[in-house]
């Protein structure tokens, strides 16, 4: 199938997408757009970029055989995108990297980020150190009390990390704050989303810089296997890490592409993030894509162990993708991502984030229903070590 | 002719301003709203924006973020508003009222029926925080269609295409919103106020009223000396939130604080 080059000019993915925020942040992302599209084209710029991801980010990252993981499940080969192993430990940092670039080619001397796991936090508070730039940073009061680390970790960097304590205290109220923080100091600050949601161009820029993921894994399956995966599995919260990886194979039917989405305690009880596997289309934080919303349109609260997948809402990126039926999107529940943490750490020794748990469990699911000589790419988009808090005290574990 | 032209150009002849305010729909409770709206009249309202809580409202400050939580606790819907404009109409067919809010209420119980009820309840007009006008390509004839007034704002960034662009969708008037920042917003510079009007009214002859920043009689004359009209929002709702244990008074709290600004307007002529 032949796939149109979205978004179109108006940032719409088929119905998803779009720009619906306020009138004072149009023209800003008009002006954002242009310049976006004029410095993705210039050879300068791309060289910057790239060797930031070179000799900042450390890319690029192993595609990794887990041969111990592959003969315990026993069907397809699966092999992993280290993104854990960049810079600050998680795919995020691809992201910033590149948008920070935009905010110092724009003039903005002051980056303001939102962030649920403290992953996309902690790598804009690291671009910012890096390039001397003022960073605030939003971030759910329940998020803030669930990964201590990473706060402390912003705070070190010199970021300012301001709890939010409006609605259900999570993730997507600190993307709330953040434009509102971002509508009052338009002038002199550049806000970095740190997933493909919020109003065009954002889910197109944080695709693209996202990418290099993709791109490195069909280089190196050519180099290191002769041909192409047979099926990629990565984790969604807003989808970031996932659109990385798929994006660049689009176009290639033969790959099959699976989104993990959190099914919390169970889709059936309702208490789960996973807009595309039940939720249904509506407009959130200026993008029209699937939504948790009730009967009177009310964003409901969500729930997972996982805090970088604690979201109501999807990048329109994954929800066009699941109407053309391109990728498949699908959920496993917080206990089955915490089998898979420890499965992976025991079998591998690669601590997991508990974000790509929820892909690695798919990927066991997957694996035996695929024959041995094909190959599953599981996105390990970020390591653990910001999860251990989490996970001792569900297990009734002491750390201190 | 809408009821909210007729009653902008009545008062252009008569050379007043508009005294536009906003409360939130079923704060502290919806049984209060329809009495607050008849408090808001008596107290010299020209028009009434009623906002329709939304659970993420990303364009407002505290004060009506706290509004949308006391109104959802109760659930208060969209369909609820509709209902409390109903009950309003029974005792007055003369004000018009404007519902505000966001999109995704709207989408999720469908645009045609929403106007279908909007109307039947005699909303006036609507004005959607998140709608920009080039997504309103479908959804602005629509709201035509059925005699409503569709309400855009418009901003210090706004240039000169954009808000050609959105006067050729308006009707009723422009919400202009006097600064950069939320709702609540305190830094009103009426020297920029000035010159983005007089950039405004190069592109439509529609009343614009001015938003944001307003908050008592003396900045509601500074800005009536030069928009068609004032909004004030926060200054209200905080009342309410201050009160909300004993929102009995709140009537009278509502109307003496209201008469003020318009005393002030009605000095300028
Ligand atoms: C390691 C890791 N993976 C995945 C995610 C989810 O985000 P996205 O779906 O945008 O990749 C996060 C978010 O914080 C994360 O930290």
């Amino acid at each position: 199938m032949i796939y149109e080059n979205l978004p179109d000019a108006r940032g719409h993915f088929g119905p998803y997408g779009g720009r619906f925020v306020a009138e004072t942040l149009m023209e800003p992302l008009r002006e954002l757009e242009a310049a976006y599209n004029m410095l993705k084209v210039d050879p300068a710029f791309r060289a910057e970029l790239d060797k930031d991801l070179a000799l900042y980010v450390g890319r690029p990252s192993p595609l990794y055989p887990a041969e111990r993981l592959t003969r315990k499940w026993g069907g397809a080969q699966i092999f992993l995108k280290r993104e854990d192993l960049n810079h600050t430990g998680a795919h995020k940092i691809n992201n910033t990297v590149g948008q920070a670039l935009l905010a110092k080619h724009l003039g903005k001397t002051r980056i303001i980020a939102e962030t649920g796991a403290g992953q996309h936090g902690v790598a804009s508070a690291t671009i910012a150190a890096r390039l001397g730039l003022k960073c605030v940073v939003y971030m759910g009061a329940d998020d803030v009390e669930r990964q201590s680390p990473n706060v402390y970790r912003m705070k070190l960097l010199g970021a300012e990390v301001i709890p939010v304590q409006s609605g259900t205290k999570t993730l997507k109220d600190a993307l709330n704050e953040a434009l509102r923080d971002w509508v009052t100091n338009v002038d002199d600050t550049f806000y970095v989303i740190g997933t493909v949601a919020g109003p065009h161009p954002y889910p197109m820029l944080v695709r693209d810089f996202n990418s290099v993921v993709g791109r490195e894994v069909i280089t190196q399956s050519q180099n290191q296997l002769g041909r192409l995966p047979d099926a990629l599995v990565a984790c969604v919260g807003g989808g970031s890490n996932a659109i990385g990886l798929f994006h660049p194979m689009i176009q290639y039917d033969e790959v099959k592409m699976y989104g993990v989405e959190a099914g919390g305690d169970g889709i059936e009880t309702g208490r789960h993030a996973a807009p595309l596997s039940a939720g249904k289309p509506g407009v959130l934080h200026g993008n029209r894509t699937y939504v948790m919303a009730d009967d009177n349109g009310q964003i409901i609260g969500t729930h997972s162990i996982s805090a970088g997948l604690d979201y109501p809402g999807v990048g329109p990126e994954h929800a066009w993708l699941k109407d053309i039926g391109r990728v498949n999107y699908v959920s496993v529940t917080d206990d089955e991502a915490l089998a898979a943490f420890h499965e992976l750490t025991r079998v591998e020794g690669i601590i997991p984030a508990l974000e790509p748990s929820h892909a690695i469990a798919y990927a066991k699911k997957l694996a035996p229903t695929m024959a041995k000589d094909q190959i599953i790419v599981v996105n390990l988009s970020g390591r653990g070590d910001k999860d251990i808090f989490t996970i001792a005290k569900r297990e009734g574990i002491s750390l201190l | 002719m809408s009821r909210i032209t007729f009653a902008l150009s009545d008062l252009r002849a008569k050379g007043r301003k508009a005294l536009i305010p906003f409360i939130t729909a079923g704060d502290p409770h919806p049984s209060h709203t329809v009495g607050l709206m008849h408090a808001l009249v008596a107290g010299g309202a020209d028009i009434i924006e009623l906002g329709v809580p939304f659970s993420d409202p990303m364009a407002d400050g505290p004060v009506i973020q706290l509004a949308c939580e006391r109104a959802l606790i109760h659930n208060t819907s969209l369909w609820n508003c509709c209902a409390m404009v109903a009950e309003f109409r029974k005792t007055d067919s003369r004000t018009p009222v404007v519902l505000m809010g966001y999109l995704n209420p709207i989408e999720t119980r469908g645009l045609d029926a929403f106007c279908t009820l909007a109307k039947d309840s005699g909303v006036d007009g609507v004005l959607i925080v998140d709608l920009a006008v080039e997504e309103a390509p479908e959804f602005a004839p629509k709201v035509r269609s059925f005699g409503l007034d569709l309400i855009f704002l418009l901003a210090p960034t706004s240039s000169d295409a954009r808000i050609e662009a959105i006067a050729r969708e308006a009707s009723g008037y422009l919400y202009y919103v006097s600064l950069k920042g939320v709702t609540g917003s305190a830094s009103l510079d009426i020297g920029s106020v000035t010159a983005k009007l007089g950039q405004i009214r190069r592109h439509t002859a529609l009343p614009v009223a001015v938003g944001f920043g307003i908050r008592d009689a003396e900045s509601a004359a500074k800005v009536g000396a030069v928009a068609d009209g004032v909004v004030v929002g926060s200054a209200l709702v905080s009342q309410i939130e201050k009160h909300q244990s004993t929102p009995e008074v709140l009537p009278d709290l509502l109307k003496s604080q209201l008469a003020q600004m318009r005393a002030a307007l009605d000095a300028l002529n």
